[in-house]
């Protein structure tokens, strides 16, 4: 229970079924932000929830975990040009590990979440969309196997969000109208990225080059470019706009291109990313991939190689930045995510 | 899961409120009360019922009533006694405050808070059992020491320090220093007209000897200079203003009765119940360390146990499940556990301080509650354990 609406809604649902239920929110972060999962008011929220549906509520200190299991990676893979999605990382170390294993080791049946996504029952278990598509997070989910759907429920994942909030609404529940969260939780809305990253990295002027290897301008922090990143990049002399094709951290250089330059028609993803929810994808498997939580689905071939997989797009798209990670839906429903993978 | 019986082990916590207590309140309160500073006939029961409740509590700690401040409670008795001592030394002349490494958040954080360009504040350490280094605490002082805090009884241990002995140490570094102890924890068990009497400021509460939340006090002893905090009408002799929450100063003052009254008998009893939970899981659960060494004075109600392969938050859970109220020791503001700075201090390792639970017996422990305990608990830990 993060102290959020959606969390608040699926404790609320499953004890109207009549099931035996724990609050329990994770205190991840120990920094300063005000936008995130574990700031003491939301704590308080999620603890004023569990009392009005008459559950225990317990808060779990996982700080030290998710400092060295999503913060340091997070801020290490900024320093090597790298661009990492750490909500995914949380789903992958703390919450459908740590805190699975914790609620294993309780006696608990089920670990249940606020996540905007469904587990269907039939046959091997699958990964469905929340049948809410706009606020599907089964991106997010895509790295969990058998072994953790299994064990998990998503309440809230057959509902619309307008429908979560009446429901809140209905119980009297102090999330009701509480704003969703948008931003990564340990990076507080006013320092943003830069202010975060400033006090734990060096950052390193770079030159900004065309794709001839002329010199266009330059970026205070190579660290903070994204690949594919349009903002502050410039106009090329046609007047279009610019789009960075490539970031070299070592070398402190960002290639620029046109919109046109600024495609991909693969991307990389390594055999130890890779993860699938049942079984793995035949070699030149139809699929559909999506790169970002709510990115356009991009339909695609799934091609085994020695050392991973080779997600060819049907149709060429903007650059996929190292270290986002790729959702792999099947071709054939493309509500159901397959596996997933981080892009090389 | 549970029978819906609670067995109730963290007193330390808070101390259910004692029938007694509530008796003197209810009988308080059932005549209309005035403000103590009015002049009318149910101001001046207030005020009689105040100052009987500081006869009391003055006779209790063995002070003379004008030295009794009421206050919201130990952490206001604290903050008052820190910033109250630093504000009545000359200003701008460079102050150190001394504090051990193990006081309550509510010393700690507010000698941390006092600190500015003239005022430093350092931490005397504590040794393996937790008991203050005198020898570094001498080093600590000097001429410019205003005050130093050592606590009565830890909350986390129990452990008892020889207040007695700091104050001769602080006396003979400085003529000056203040020494000030906050009592909280101890008073439900200990006499402190006898063991705080080195003291010159005395911190303690209602809600851990069984009477009421909301109300505590300070000792403020005579010629002690000390500079109110909170400023309004004058109230306590223009030490803390405030309109007196006489239903709260009858309340402590029925409790620190009744904890005297029933002192030597209820430490031995409850001491005698603490040992045997103490046997009981070390016999019944394995690898499972007294964090406190044998020898070291604690109170008697405080056990603290280090269970090897059990993460502390995950024990809490499971015996709240089975009705069993312990504790894992300091919280922050959320409710989330955060390691111990009390168990850092006295150099227990992390990997062992993971495992660390407090169960703190008190007045309406007994036997059954034992038996329970030592029922519940050596299952819930076996199901939890996992290898390093």
């Amino acid at each position: 229970m993060s102290g959020g609406v959606d969390s608040s809604v699926a404790a609320a649902l499953l004890v109207e079924a009549g099931h035996d239920v724990v609050g329990a929110t994770l205190k991840l972060w120990g920094g300063p932000s005000d936008s995130g999962c574990c700031s003491v008011a939301d704590v308080d929220d999620a603890r004023r929830v569990a009392q009005q549906l008459g559950i225990d509520h317990h808060v779990f200190n996982l700080t030290e975990e998710f400092e060295r299991q999503v913060v340091t990676p997070y801020v290490q893979a900024h320093a090597s040009g790298r661009t990492p999605n750490p909500c995914i990382e949380c789903n992958r170390s703390i919450k459908f590990d740590r805190l699975l294993e914790r609620s294993d080791r309780l006696g608990f049946d089920r670990l249940a979440t606020g996540h905007h996504a469904r587990v269907s029952p039939d046959g091997p278990l699958r990964l469905l969309r929340g049948a809410d598509g706009a606020k599907d997070q089964s991106y997010v989910l895509s790295m969990l196997g058998q072994a953790e759907l299994g064990r998990v429920l998503f309440p809230v994942g057959e509902m619309h969000k307008a429908d979560v909030r009446a429901h809140a609404a209905r119980l009297g529940l102090r999330t009701a109208g509480k704003p969703d969260s948008q931003d990564v939780c340990f990076i507080g809305s006013v320092e943003g990225r830069q202010g975060f990253l400033s006090d734990k990295l060096a950052f390193h002027a770079a030159d900004v080059v065309n794709g001839r290897g002329e010199p266009v301008g330059t970026v205070d922090a190579v660290e903070l470019v994204t690949l594919g990143q349009r903002r502050g990049m410039g106009h090329g002399t046609d007047g279009g706009r610019h789009y960075v094709v490539a970031v070299d951290v070592p070398a402190r250089r960002v290639t620029v291109g046109s919109a046109a330059e600024a495609v991909i028609s693969a991307v990389v993803l390594p055999a130890a990313t890779v993860t699938w929810v049942d079984r793995p994808l035949v070699d030149g498997a139809r699929a559909v991939a999506q790169v970002s939580a709510h990115g356009r689905p991009a339909p695609c071939a799934v091609v085994r190689t020695g050392d991973g997989l080779l997600v060819q797009f049907d149709v060429p798209q903007r650059p996929v930045a190292p270290g986002q990670t790729v959702a792999l839906y099947d071709d054939a429903d493309p509500d159901a995510v397959v596996g997933a993978g981080i892009a090389a | 899961v549970s029978d819906g019986a609670v067995t109730y082990l963290d007193h330390a916590a808070t101390s259910p409120l004692r029938p007694e207590v509530a008796h003197a309140m209810a009988t308080a309160l059932a005549e209309p009360l005035g403000n103590p500073t009015g002049s009318h006939r149910p101001a001046q029961r207030a005020r009689r019922l105040l100052e009987e409740s500081r006869d009391e509590v003055a006779d209790l700690v063995g002070c003379r009533p004008g030295e009794v401040v009421f206050t919201s409670g130990g952490t206001e008795s604290a903050n008052l006694a820190v910033f109250g001592t630093l504000a009545a030394t000359p200003a701008g002349r460079p102050t150190s405050v001394v504090s051990s490494a193990v006081e309550h958040p509510a010393v700690r954080e507010a000698c941390r808070a006092a600190r500015s360009a003239s005022v430093s504040w350092c931490e005397a350490p504590v040794d393996a059992a937790g008991v203050i280094d005198l020898g570094a605490l001498a080093e600590l002082v000097d001429g410019a020491t205003a005050l130093v805090a050592v606590m009565l009884a830890n909350n986390e241990t129990g452990v008892v320090q020889p207040l007695g002995a700091v104050a001769e140490t602080v006396r003979a570094r400085s003529a000056t220093a203040r020494v000030f102890t906050d009592a909280v924890q101890a008073t439900a068990f200990l006499s402190l007209a006898e063991l705080a009497a080195g003291a010159d400021l005395v911190a303690l509460n209602g809600h851990k000897v069984g009477g009421p939340v909301g109300i505590g006090a300070l000792v403020v002893r005579a010629g002690v200079e000390l500079a109110a905090q909170q400023h309004g009408g004058g109230q306590e002799r223009e030490r803390r203003s405030g309109t007196q929450d006489v239903v709260g100063a009858v309340g402590l003052a029925a409790a620190l009765r009744t904890a005297a009254v029933e002192r030597c008998a209820a430490g031995r009893r409850v001491g005698a119940l603490r040992d045997r939970l103490a046997v009981g899981l070390e016999h019944s659960v394995g690898a499972v360390h007294r964090t406190v060494p044998a020898g070291v004075v604690t109170l008697p109600g405080h056990l603290h146990l280090c269970f090897d392969g059990i993460e502390r938050e995950e024990l809490l859970v499971a015996l709240s499940e089975r009705g069993i109220c312990a504790s894992g020791g300091s919280s922050c503001a959320s409710g989330a556990l955060e390691t111990s700075y009390v168990l850092a201090a006295m150099g227990v390792a992390d990997s062992r301080s993971r495992g660390a639970i407090r169960f703190t017996l008190g007045h309406g422990t007994t036997g059954a509650d034992i038996d329970r305990a030592l029922e519940i608990v050596p299952g819930v830990v076996a199901s939890l354990r996992h290898d390093p």
